[in-house]
């Protein structure tokens, strides 16, 4: 049995604790508000870009088509862009976003292709490093920055498309986790290069005047793409990333408060029992007067 | 007699409005957009987009870098990597 003071030390730091978690949740909620408003925001551009693409794509193909789009003609080298959070206390999240891209690596090595990683984002670092220390090709530093924008997703893309134009990867997949809701963030595997075909394509009904030429303006569009892919990527992990801190945060907020009140009921009855030992040991005192 | 225009840029829905005419920095050259224009899509040049709110009005420039341009059926979009101002 602890003494009294031993439990007053601990009630008063789980207390203490509790501050924190609920500061921390507080904190992510008025973020996560501003992390959705972002990627709402970014909607139009997306939709409008792929929009496009889609037309597009559908009238320049075969050989004619740009590199990006038609991809080199082999598929053994892939790399996997996984997107991690910069920042811990945020749950699962970021162990469900390697576990996701590790499946995906071991399933495509068990295929018989290379794969190498390129980590956006601090926390991705040491648990795929354990599995494939030898596999990872850059760490994209995004925690110098307050919120990462498109400035980011710009130089990661012309990063990426750098290294595919030099040839040093055939695919390249884009690990990220979807926002559903505070509660579910889900990890989706994407191609991002080549550009994958976009379906359903609005065939041309009506005839649109190109300027210079459709795979001048193809040529130009696909890398925006590939960034818009990537900052629409980085926008969900800031939404993730707040919704994931938020509920783990609460869960801590609310362990916290159990924790605390069991150890108040145990502290007030050592204190009671200590109480009543004292009374028995005065009266008995008294009696044998 | 409209003309919808819209400027997008990856951060947000920078306008949504009516205007009498854009006047766009297309890589080949300047074009302005009425209202019917058919259907035609550019890139455009670092530049300024100049939109006139009604006829005769002195236009509003806006900086544009990188991007395109595209007119449909209901009306112009621009897209714009970056909007200055």
């Amino acid at each position: 049995m602890a003494s009294l003071k031993e439990l007053k030390g601990r009630i008063n730091s789980v207390k203490s604790t509790q501050k924190i978690t609920k500061a921390k949740q507080m904190v992510a909620a008025a973020k996560l508000r501003r992390a959705q408003a972002a990627a709402e925001a970014a909607r139009p551009y997306a939709e409008r870009l792929s929009g496009v693409m889609a037309s597009l794509a559908a009238k320049v193909s075969g050989d004619s088509a740009p590199l990006l789009l038609r991809g080199t003609g082999s598929d053994k080298r892939h790399l996997l862009v996984v997107v991690n959070t910069d920042k811990g206390l945020c749950g699962g999240l970021n162990a469900n976003i390697i576990k996701a891209a590790k499946a995906k690596a071991r399933a495509l090595v068990a295929e018989g292709k290379d794969v190498t990683f390129y980590l956006v984002g601090k926390k991705g670092r040491a648990p795929i490093k354990r599995d494939f220390a030898d596999k990872i090709e850059k760490h994209f530093d995004t925690s110098n920055v307050r919120q990462p924008g498109f400035e980011e997703a710009e130089a990661i893309a012309d990063d990426l498309l750098e290294r595919f134009e030099k040839g040093e990867f055939d695919v390249a997949h884009l690990v990220y986790p979807i926002f559903k809701s505070a509660l579910a963030q889900d990890p989706t595997v994407d191609q991002l290069i080549p550009v994958p075909s976009p379906e359903g394509a609005a065939g041309g009904d009506a005839v649109v005047e190109y300027e210079p030429g459709e795979e001048e303006i193809l040529e130009d569009l696909l890398p925006r793409y590939v960034k818009t892919q990537l900052f629409g990527a980085l926008l969900e992990r800031e939404a993730s990333e707040q919704g994931a801190s938020m509920t783990a945060m609460d869960n801590a907020t609310r362990n916290a408060g159990d924790l605390i009140n069991k150890l108040t009921i145990q502290y007030n009855r050592s204190r009671q029992a200590a109480i009543t030992t004292e009374l028995v040991e005065i009266i008995a005192g008294a009696e044998a007067l | 007699m409209a003309l919808h225009f819209e400027l997008v840029t990856p951060a947000k829905l920078v306008r949504s409005e009516d205007v009498h005419m854009v006047v766009v920095p297309g890589t080949e050259g300047e074009f302005g957009v009425l209202e019917g224009h058919a259907p035609f899509m550019s890139t455009i040049r670092d530049g300024a987009v100049q939109v006139y709110k009604t006829e005769g009005a002195a236009p509003e420039t806006i900086e544009v870098r990188g991007g395109f341009a595209e007119v449909g059926e209901n009306g112009l979009t621009v897209l714009a990597e970056h909007v200055e101002g």
